[in-house]
Parts: C-alpha cells; structure tokens; sequence
C-alpha cells in the first residue's frame, strides 16, 4: 500500500533538508565515524548484549557457552527421530560427497567436489537453490584493484567488523582466495556489473576502506545462485540434487568419521539414509528462529539445521553470542516487513535520517553500530518515524540518488527494490524508504578450520553454519564471499578425502541415542526437537482446531 | 511474538478469498503467502526466499466478472476481495545439458541447444504472464536475432519461475534459455577485467603474504591502531583514486 496522509508529511520534512544533504555529500562532508571507543557505547543498545535474551547452554561440546534462547531451545533438544528406529543397514542411497545444503556454499562445494572425480549427492530442504544467497543482494568483496587495494588491507577491514576477535588463518584464507573466487565466477559467465573495458565497478560498504564490493546490480546472490546452480546442472549423473529432502541427523561411522546422513523426504514423509565418504556441511544461517522477536531478512528454511547436527556430532559452536541485524529492513509497508534493503543504497549516498529529516549516523559505519545507531535513534532518543502498524523506523532517503547522480539511476541500478515497492505504489526514486534492523546473519557457527575440516574426520563445514570468519560482526559483501571462498575449499576438501583418506567402517548413530541422554540427565527436556527444518507460521486459532494432528516440532 | 503473527493480528478487515476454489476470509492487507499461512496453509513447495527473489510461489489467479489470468508472486501480492488462485510451484521444462567451457557466445550455441526458439509465435503470453514485468518476448525475438547481448539484459531479473514455460505456445522453456544467454554474455561476450586476472597472479606470487604474516602476528592493541590508521578512500573517489601510502599493495 502507498504511504498514508500523515507519512506523506513526514516525508515533506525530508525533501526539506534534502537540498543541504545533498550539497554536504557533493563537498564529502560525512558525519564522521566513531572512533573504536564510541563505537563500543554506541554497541550498548545492540540486542547481542540484553543479557536477559541468553542462557547457558547445560549439554553438549560447548556446554557453558551463553547463546540466545531461540538458538539454546533447539541445541537443548532431542533427535527428531529415536535413532534406534533408523535401520543403518538398509541403505538408500551411497555417494562419495554429501553435501547438505543446496544453497551458494553447498553448491561450489558440489561443482569442485565434483572436479576432484567424485559422485556427489546434495540433499537440500527445499529446492536447489532456495537459501538465502539468491536473497543477497549488495555485493562480494575482494581486493581486485591492485593500484589501490590489496588482501592486506581487507584484512584489516574484516577483522575491524568482527571486533578484532575473527580467527586470523580464516580471514587470511577468505582475503587470500577472493579474487581468484570472483574469477572463477566471471569465467562461468557470471554477470558482475562493469565498464565497457571490463573493469569490475566497485563501491563502498560499510567498514570497508576501499570501494571493494562488486556487484551485479542489486540481484548478486541470485545472479551468482542461478549461474553455478546451472552449472551442476551441466554434470547430470555426476552431481545428484535430492530436493526437498533435508537432512536431520549425521550418521558417524565405528571409528568416529563421518560416514552420511539420515535425510527426511518433506514430500513422503520417509527418513533416508545415505552412506558417504565425506560430509559438506552447508546448511546457512537461522534468521527463522527470529532471535528476540526480531523480523527476518532470511530465507524460509533457514532454521539453524546444520548447527544442530554438527554439535551433536560433536562439533564445538563459537561466535554463535553475536547475531547480525541489518540495519535497513523494511518496516512499512507492512507486505514487505523484514525484507532486506542493500547497503548499496547507503554505499550510493542515501542518507538516513531521523523524523526531523536530520542525519544521526554516517551511512558506512559496520553493520553492528549502524543497526544500534537506528535502534538508539528510535527507542531511546524518540527520533523515530510512526509506522501505521505501530512500529518505528527512519528513513533510507533514496530520492537522493537520483540527484547525485543523476535522474533515473536509482531504477537502473536497484531495479529488484524499484519494482517490489513499485507494486506498493511507492517510487523510491521520489520517496524515500522507511526502514529499522531486522535479523540477517547468524555470525558464529561450527568450529572449522581453513581447509573446512572440523574436528570430525570426514565433516567439512562451508558458509553460514560455520564460525570465526566474520568474528562478532560481519561485514557487508564478505557473507558472498565466504560461500565462494570456503564452499570451493570444503568441496575440494571432501573430495580429496573420499578418495585418499575415507575409511569404511560400520554406520553409527550412537552419538545421538548418547545426546538425547544427555539432555534427559541434564534436566532441559521440555519435549523439544531439533532441527526445526520449518518454522511454524500457521494461526494458533487454526492450530488448536486441528484435533488429530500430530506434530513433531513445528511440523504436523 | 512472531512477525508473522503480529501481521495477522494488526489487520483487521477480514475479505474472502478462494484458495484453489475454497473460500477463506483473510485479513485484507496480508500477501497471498501470508493469507495461506493465515488459513491454516503450511508451505513444504511453493515458499522459498519470501522476498520476491526466488521464484518458488508463483501464483496464477482470477477476479470475478474480469476474463484476464493474472499472476504474482504469493509473497510480494495482496490479497484482493473474491480473487481465487492457484499457485503453481513447478512447471516441467526440459534444459539442456552442455559442456560450458565449449562454448563460444556464438548465436549457433543457443540456436543448436534449444532449437525450438524457432517455435516462437511471437504470441506474447510468456510476457504477460510474467510476474516480474520481464519482457519474456522480447529476449527470445532477440535471440532469433542471434543478439545474445540483449537476451541477457533484457532477461537479467527473471527469477526462474517458470510461469513464461506454462504458458507457451511454442512449448519452450524460456527461463532456461535466458540463463544459456546470460552466461554466454557473462563469459564470452564481455570483456574479461584485466585487474582482476593481474591481482590473482600476484597473489599466487605471495606478493602480499609478509604484509598478511605481520598482521596475524600484531597484538591486537596494534592491529587497532594500524586499523583506526588505515586511510580511506573518499566515498566520492574516481576509479583512478590511489592511496598516498603504497606499502602493502
């Protein structure tokens, strides 16, 4: 629905100052960037640091470790199914790799898994390529430019966003490789946006001190999804796409390698077992779980699966205490609440601003301190702007785009957001958006190392579901990145692996009978399964009607 | 609370919608996503990205008394009183298979995988029925023309879902095509960055790697203060913009 009267005319208060904010970003007068200390007050009113929104995990490899209670409830729970009830001897299918997750990480691992002579399986929730890469929107970071940027210096900017806490080999490793994962890309005919001469566009983001982001207008993450997922689709026979099939437990072997998984059949309702050599773990991030009630940017299956799997496995979790909330999603009109507004919007000089049409934040701060800028600008200091759904948020004002750099711009280079609030009857190239943090990463994850091994021979991890990249804060356009760089490299991992390393031995599911104990002895069983696989979005007055229906989690 | 149910609960007015020709009364201002999970729908197939990106939920539906098929994505639509709809979340298209790296970007590749784009009536259903206001139409004619280029323009925000196959005369998988042409276009028929190829050379020459060693080891007091010291390129800055300092490029 377009904007009501009574935003129309807040809206006027923007077009007000516009003039001047448009005059201040021609001369590069930006409000400037808090210094590391008065980022660190500014952190103060990030939700990561409510301590009444976590608890102590009480099972499991890192018992002890204070994560959000979404993220505890599903750890602390039980397999979906007994795992007596699983027959290990009747196999259905063997594969050399399995990848568990069809999304941008599963799916490099498959093509290079595939390149090192194995028979891949990728077994995935929903369709190929559902997952929240086809959502990213902004871009993939790598220093390209060597006349002005190198590895070195997005180093730096990599572990400045995550608060200097990142594992160093692994953000090594991500700036290291990036390059050579964008060229790979651009030689599967991936369309980045460039100049004439070929020369890659690049711009700003936030925390980044060279414009590093490439992009393919405002679709990167589909563009990059559809162009390798076509790709595994040229190696019929030899990369194998289970649809609708997700995993929901890994199988571990007698001598405690990862030997496959059970799968579930959304469709038929039958539990699977596939016998592996090796494991990729891509399963992505968990903004389903919708962590202190905070609307989502993410994808419908992104319920934390691979987390829940891997630890029971044996998999410690690190950096699962930080999670990331976008600054800019959308908080009216209301159809489209929680979706994903790029930080291109910022990187092309759209201002935010408060309901006095006055800037409060530089537009490039991380993401961490711009997300806690907005909420400290709405609930405490009462800047905000009234939604009609009785919310708050601040405006994106793209119109100045337009006049930065010329009328028609905002249409060409973000036609995905032109055309989604076009069918609101809102044009963003004349009125700005209203938007407020919404959750879009899980920052931490399995613990891996840069070969994307774990410390279970046999289970490599790649993308989301792991941790220690991004340390306590991500930055924009490294989240495309670390799906390229380390999906490539658990692919080729677990490939060599099946051919040089495996080890047969007799299939296993001990390690989970062993965790559903323990979460009885430690007194945390409410009744709970894991994983979710899908969140639960029907009307409780439907639900309480539904008298025979049995559920198992949030699944009937 | 879930955003999903607040939604439910700020709307008020309840109008009458037909679910697959099955009356419910859902709250006016929800999608047509939302409407179903209001009803009592849980998605399996046709959900995906639930932010018009993904093309796993489009829908074809009618109005009364009006004889157009209209189409949406069931994410991103509004409910309209009396509509009744359909979601199609998989419609059967064959693709081809092909080796990429034989391929040259020549209008043969495409004319020899799909050759049914000669099938093509011109009849425009397959822009019309697209949800995303692609000019489905329009690429194919292109490629008949052989201009691979403005195939993968035009085509570039087709989200794949497979509506423009359903509908066509020619019994042509449209999507799969624009996907050949963006790749062709992408890898063959845009200039390769030079830049890019330099920097992965230097990086394969550890040109970089001492700058990166002496950075792992930093303590982190140092590492911030080499971070809060790192010059900045000025959002402004032209492509040929150069830091002062070119130590560790």
């Amino acid at each position: 629905m377009p904007y009501p009267e009574e935003l129309k005319k807040l809206i006027k208060v923007v077009e007000s100052t516009r003039a001047e904010r448009v005059e201040r970003k021609k001369r590069n007068e930006e409000v400037p960037f808090l210094s590391l200390d008065e980022r660190n007050e500014m952190l103060q009113y990030h939700p990561d640091v409510k301590e009444e929104g976590r608890r102590e995990l009480q099972v499991g490899p890192s018992k002890g470790y204070k994560i959000a209670h979404e993220m505890a409830d599903l750890i602390e729970a039980k397999c979906r199914v007994e795992p007596d009830k699983i027959n290990l001897d009747k196999i259905d299918y063997e594969t050399d790799v399995l990848v568990i997750g069809g999304g941008g990480a599963g799916t490099a691992a498959a093509l290079l898994a595939q390149q090192q002579g194995a028979k891949v399986m990728v077994a995935t929730k929903l369709r190929h390529g559902d997952a929240n890469t086809m959502m990213a929107e902004g871009g993939i970071q790598a220093a390209s430019k060597g006349h002005k940027d190198s590895p070195y210096f997005h180093y730096l900017d990599v572990m400045g966003g995550g608060h200097f806490k990142n594992i160093p080999e692994l953000v090594e490793t991500l700036v290291t490789k990036a390059p050579e994962a964008i060229r790979w890309l651009e030689s599967l005919g991936c369309n980045f946006s460039k100049a004439p001469d070929g020369t890659l566009k690049t711009i700003h983001g936030g925390g980044t001190s060279r414009k590093r982001m490439h992009y393919a207008a405002d679709i990167t993450g589909a563009e990059i999804m559809r162009t390798i997922r076509d790709e595994a689709r040229n190696c019929p026979g030899e990369i194998v796409v289970l649809e609708f099939s997700p995993a929901v437990e890994l199988i571990l072997n007698e001598h405690g390698h990862c030997g496959g998984a059970v799968l579930y059949n959304l469709e038929t309702e039958e539990y699977l077992v596939v016998k592996a050599k090796s494991v990729v773990m891509a399963t992505g991030g968990s903004g389903r779980l919708h962590i202190q009630g905070f609307m989502t940017t993410n994808h419908y299956g992104a319920t934390a699966d691979g987390i829940i799997m891997g630890y029971r496995a044996g998999v410690p979790i690190s950096f699962l205490h930080t999670v990331q909330y976008h600054p800019t999603g959308v908080v009216f009109p209301e159809q489209a609440e929680g979706i994903l507004i790029t930080e291109k919007f910022r990187g092309s000089g759209a201002n935010l601003v408060n309901i006095d049409g006055q800037q409060f934040v530089n537009e490039r701060e991380p993401r961490d301190v711009e997300a806690a800028s907005i909420i400290k600008e709405c609930v405490v200091k009462g800047k905000g702007v009234p939604t009609p759904t009785g919310k708050l948020g601040v405006w994106l004002d793209s119109p100045m785009i337009d006049t930065l750099s010329g009328e028609g711009t905002v249409q060409r280079e973000f036609p995905g957001k032109h055309i989604l609030y076009k069918r609101f009857g809102i044009d963003i190239s004349k009125e700005p958006m209203l938007i407020y943090p919404t959750l879009h990463y899980q920052n931490g994850g399995l613990d891996f190392k840069n070969d994307g091994t774990t410390c279970v021979p046999g289970l490599f991890v790649a993308g989301e579901v792991g941790g220690g990249i991004h340390g306590e804060n991500r930055l924009m356009g490294n989240s495309l990145l670390d799906i390229m760089v380390f999906g490539k490299i658990a692919g080729e991992s677990a490939g060599k692996y099946a051919k040089d390393s495996f080890k047969d031995g007799k299939l296993s599911l001990e390690h989970a009978s062993k965790y559903n104990k323990e979460v009885d002895e430690a007194g945390v069983d409410n009744g709970r399964v894991a994983p979710m696989i899908l969140p639960d979005y029907t009307d409780p007055r439907v639900r309480e009607k539904q008298l025979t229906a049995h559920y198992v989690g949030t699944l009937r | 609370m879930k955003t999903e149910e607040v939604t439910a609960e700020v709307a008020a007015k309840l109008i009458p919608i037909y679910i697959m020709g099955k009356k419910y009364d859902v709250p006016e201002s929800l999608t047509i996503m939302k409407a179903m999970e209001y009803a009592g729908y849980k998605y399996i197939r046709g959900c995906g990205c639930r932010g018009g990106v993904c093309g796993a939920c489009a829908t074809v539906y009618r109005k009364p008394g009006d004889y157009k098929i209209y189409t949406g994505l069931a994410c991103q639509t509004v409910v309209e009183p009396e509509m009744y709809l359909t979601q199609l979340p998989f419609y059967p298209a064959n693709r081809a298979v092909y080796d990429f790296a034989e391929l040259e970007g020549k209008p043969e590749d495409v004319f020899e995988l799909y050759p049914e784009l000669f099938r093509c009536v011109a009849c425009n259903a397959c822009t019309k029925v697209c949800p995303m206001d692609v000019e489905v139409l329009d690429y194919i004619s292109a490629l008949k023309r052989g201009d691979i280029k403005a195939a993968a323009e035009i085509s570039f925000d087709c989200i794949q879902c497979g509506l423009c196959a359903s509908r066509c005369f020619a019994e042509m998988p449209q999507y799969h095509i624009g996907q050949l042409a963006r790749r062709l276009n992408g890898a063959y028929l845009t200039p390769r960055a030079e830049h890019l190829k330099t920097m992965v050379a230097n990086i394969e020459a550890e040109r970089f790697k001492e700058g990166l060693d002496s950075l792992k080891a930093m303590d982190t007091d140092t590492l911030k203060e080499t971070y809060q010291d790192r010059e900045m390129e000025p959002a402004t800055a032209g492509e040929d913009w150069a830091p002062k300092d070119n130590t560790y490029l």
